[in-house]
């Protein structure tokens, strides 16, 4: 009965960044104390410490040049970007935990048919990145739309407030759905049963048991969506609603004086480090001693009326959220063919996405494994530190720290200002906490006793690490660097700001021509990267089910 | 006269193309306890979970006190059975207090009344305010049967409901169960694996294999006249002896036993060691070899004439010692044709 368990692992694997940094426990045996080799540490730090000085540099530059600053800050105008950034995060996180925990609902727990096929076509949104949805909703609307010129039916323009809502809301719902249904097949599906034999409707059941189950779940992918949606650059700028990214990269790219764009950066971190306080401060609550489930839910037979509002549901999210972003981009690009414009492809721009996401990857996973090691097998207060620092980079705008990248990179490191090294040693410390988390719960499931007997044999710390320890958590590791991989290819804003010159991605290529309103140049673009980021997904979503047989 | 307050009649349920259970029928006379009893896997949970609405049978009707819930094209849902059911692991909600719980399925104004009443019934009226992790598993497991009882069901389903406890308290909690739901003048169902179980338990037990249902009856008269070797063995010890019949009577180790099968045909005999009253006397055809001593009884083994062993249950108050011969004689016996 594991139809589903692709779906879950995923979720596992999405949801792991942001579950992880308080559930630090110490290993199940009680470990040596053993002083860590320095070459351990160093490792550990290598990709982390230089990013993590850049943003307490900031910090201490933009405090020093103190009258300036509070000139910047108290201005009408930060209020209104704070009050904007706030309502949209919180429109975006009610919406998707909405979505995502009703769809987690419907395809555990009832008799839908074909759930599985189901699962996989809910979770795709996931693949297009959010400025390409709201390029679909944004090219396809209006008087001069796509589908006012294809089938002479013009739909609503969508733009400003309602349009980011939109998109952010269709591209963070599936890491929600992700998360809760990952956490729903862990609950004791008796539960629900009792509930119901004690004369609860399915809604009673799902509003008393429930909910109040999955409430670390909620709150875990809540704190990830707003989080997204407060660092999100691409489609609010497309879309050309004024919160602090956009208002940031407008301030970055038309001053010679970069104080403004740092004092706004600085607010913006400061912001997404007090939702993570909060986040942690209301957790804890909701761990519950949950049984382990013994047999598969009972399904809730849905009635016809409600099968059909079951399906018209999903058919809607994954339509405006997969279909038609896929549809309108294939129309785009056969519209520009057809007028003999040639499809658009920038070899230049592939071959920049792909090194930098594959340069990030590796470099990520290599991070990882001293980091993971260290927080497992010698850990320490220290070690603590270290492992919630990968979180907290992991959460903070990449356009904040990009900024902080660049501001420390010319004042102290100009030779390599603007390289691509700086670039990967970002795109890798940003998503650092994608490896570490399935990296570290493979290394918990290694048996100390497998890395002793290597030593006993002879081994070196250093050989059985390669040997032994790297191996079996090998798993982990390649998860974590497809996840990566993915998250990298679609990444914008440190690439805009960090690219090297003559340095273009993918990315890069279809933001500027949508900001430009040349959608056909942005849909042959957008094709490839939904087409190149799909493999490692498919690869995340396919692989855990080999696992199954073992 | 009494009405069954369940009828379960010829009820298939299917996982995939495997039967679970087929052709399963059964009445549940109003305030009896009745004992569900088979090896595991025999789908004793499944005719359960049936009842309860949780499995959806293939073929065949459920009625609880008359009115149809499964079957006839129909599927009652499980919140509108008032069934009430104990499960295995309790499922009590971990994020809501004991006295919640109890309350959780029941409604109106009486219900802190209902609520008070059931956890003095259970004897955990002083543990009202307390989480369900904070009890130990006896508790947890009074809570769920006090949750189960406070809607005042039809029918209280319990599925392997000592499985969890060790086992002092299980035969604590045993005696203890009966008495509650004999007060609540309930009618109850209970899934057990555990012979002793169910014998000791149960006003009628339900014998299940593969499936089906073997036998129906009050726990002594199953005990005593199994209808099939299985039956016999799975209940509790038995000597199977093989012979055929000649003369109204099979000839076996144990000396003839009548029978009203015709001659020629292939019988077993069983006889349950209790049944076996092994006498000294010099000369007897029987060499006691091996003894041992329990306080109420005492189990005999003895070597026959032919070398075979078999063990008989001998009270105390017989003096029987290893070396002694003895005559066998036999108090009862049954004979199945095979």
């Amino acid at each position: 009965m594991n139809d589903q368990s692709s779906i879950v692992e995923l979720g596992a694997v999405a949801g792991t960044p942001v579950a992880a940094p308080d559930r630090v426990r110490a290993p199940s045996r009680k470990a040596p104390v053993r002083k860590a080799p320095w070459w351990l540490w160093t490792a550990a730090l290598a990709i982390l410490a230089p990013v993590s000085i850049a943003i307490v540099a900031l910090f201490l530059r933009a405090f020093g040049a103190s009258s300036a600053v509070f000139d910047t800050l108290l201005t009408t105008r930060t209020l209104q970007l704070t009050g904007r950034s706030f309502l949209l995060t919180a429109f975006v996180t009610a919406s998707a935990v909405i979505v995502g925990v009703a769809g987690a609902w419907i395809l555990t727990r009832t008799d839908l048919r074909f759930k599985a096929v189901w699962g996989v076509a809910f979770a795709l949104p996931l693949v297009i990145p959010s400025y390409v949805i709201a390029m679909t909703l944004i090219s396809s609307g209006g008087p001069r739309g796509l589908f006012a010129e294809l089938i002479g039916l013009p739909l609503p323009h969508v733009t400003g407030l309602v349009g980011a809502w939109i998109t952010l809301t269709l591209s963070t719902y599936p890491y929600v759905f992700l998360i809760t249904s990952a956490a729903m097949h862990r609950t004791d599906p008796s539960l629900e049963e009792a509930a119901r034999s004690l004369g609860s409707t399915p809604t009673r059941v799902f509003r008393t048991i429930v909910v109040p189950q999955l409430r670390p779940a909620i709150g875990a992918s809540a704190l990830l969506v707003s989080l997204y949606t407060l660092s999100d650059f691409g489609s609010v700028s497309l879309m050309r609603l004024d919160v602090f990214t956009r208002a940031i990269y407008a301030q970055y790219s038309g001053r010679i004086d970069r104080t403004p764009a740092i004092v706004l950066s600085i607010v913006l971190m400061l912001i997404a480090g007090v939702i993570i306080w909060g986040e942690q401060r209301t957790r804890g609550e909701g761990a519950y001693f949950s049984q382990k489930p013994t047999r598969p839910p009972s399904v809730y037979r849905l009635s016809a009326t409600k099968r059909l509002g079951a399906i018209v549901f999903l058919v809607g999210a994954v339509g405006l959220g997969a279909a038609l972003p896929i549809l309108v981009l294939v129309g785009w690009s056969w519209q520009s063919v057809s007028a003999a414009e040639g499809f658009f492809v920038s070899w230049a721009a592939v071959r920049g996405s792909m090194t930098g996401a594959t340069l990030a990857a590796i470099l990520a996973m290599a991070a990882a494994i001293p980091i993971v090691v260290l927080g497992v097998r010698y850990t320490s207060r220290r070690t603590v530190w270290l492992e919630r620092s990968a979180f907290f980079v992991f959460s903070l705008p990449h356009l904040t720290i990009a900024i902080a990248v660049v501001a420390f990179t010319v004042k102290y490191a100009r030779p390599v200002y603007q390289s691509l090294l700086v670039l990967v040693v970002v795109y890798a410390a940003i998503f650092l906490a994608q490896v570490t988390g399935p990296a570290r719960a493979s290394l918990l499931a290694v048996n100390p006793a497998l890395e002793e007997a290597s030593r006993s044999l002879g081994k070196g710390a250093f050989s059985t690490l390669m040997s032994v320890t790297v191996p079996m958590i090998s798993k982990g590791l390649l998860a974590g660097g497809a996840l990566v991989f993915v998250t990298t290819l679609k990444e914008l804003p440190a690439t805009l700001l960090l690219s090297p010159t003559g340095f273009t991605t993918l990315a890069v290529r279809i933001w500027a021509a949508a900001d430009e309103a040349l959608y056909a140049r942005a849909a042959s673009s957008a094709l490839i990267l939904i087409a190149v980021s799909a493999l490692p997904v498919y690869y995340l979503s396919i692989k855990p089910k080999g696992v199954a047989d073992r | 006269m009494t009405h069954p307050v369940i009828s379960i009649d010829g009820v298939t349920v299917r996982y995939g193309d495997v039967a679970a259970i087929e052709g399963f029928t059964l009445d549940v006379e109003d305030g009896s306890l009745m004992a569900l009893v088979g090896p595991s896997g025999c789908g004793k949970t499944t005719a359960l979970r049936a009842i309860a609405g949780f499995e959806e049978p293939a073929e065949g009707t459920i009625a609880i006190r008359g009115q149809v819930v499964s079957g006839e094209s129909r599927l009652i849902a499980p919140e509108h059975r008032n069934v009430g059911m104990v499960f295995q692991e309790y499922a009590l909600f971990p994020h809501i207090s004991v006295a919640e719980n109890v309350g959780y399925g029941v409604r109106g104004s009486g219900r802190v009344r209902r609520v008070e009443d059931v956890l003095t019934l259970v004897g955990l009226d002083n543990h009202r305010d307390r989480f369900p992790h904070e009890l130990s598993g006896g508790e947890q497991q009074r809570v769920a049967l006090a949750r189960a009882l406070a809607p005042e069901p039809d029918v209280v389903l319990l599925d392997e409901p000592f499985s969890n406890l060790d086992a002092p308290q299980r035969e604590r909690m045993r005696r203890e169960l009966r008495k509650i739901l004999k007060t609540a003048r309930v009618t109850a169902i209970l899934v057990t694996h555990d012979q002793a179980e169910a014998l000791a338990i149960a006003d009628v037990i339900a014998v299940m294999r593969e499936g089906h249902i073997r036998q129906v009856g009050a726990p002594d008269d199953v005990y005593a006249a199994p209808v099939s070797p299985w039956v016999a063995k799975f209940l509790g010890d038995a000597v199977l002896l093989d012979g055929t019949v000649s003369a109204g009577s099979v000839a076996t180790v144990l000396g003839s036993v009548p029978t009203p099968l015709p001659d020629g045909a292939h019988a077993r005999v069983m006889i349950r060691p209790e049944w076996i009253m092994p006498t000294t006397a010099d000369g007897g055809s029987g060499l006691v070899v091996d003894r041992e001593f329990y306080g109420h009884d005492q189990r005999v083994e003895i070597e026959l004439v032919k070398g075979e062993i078999i063990e008989a249950l001998v009270p105390t108050r017989h003096a029987v010692h290893v070396g002694d011969r003895v005559d066998i004689e036999l108090a009862d016996s049954i004979v199945y044709e095979v």
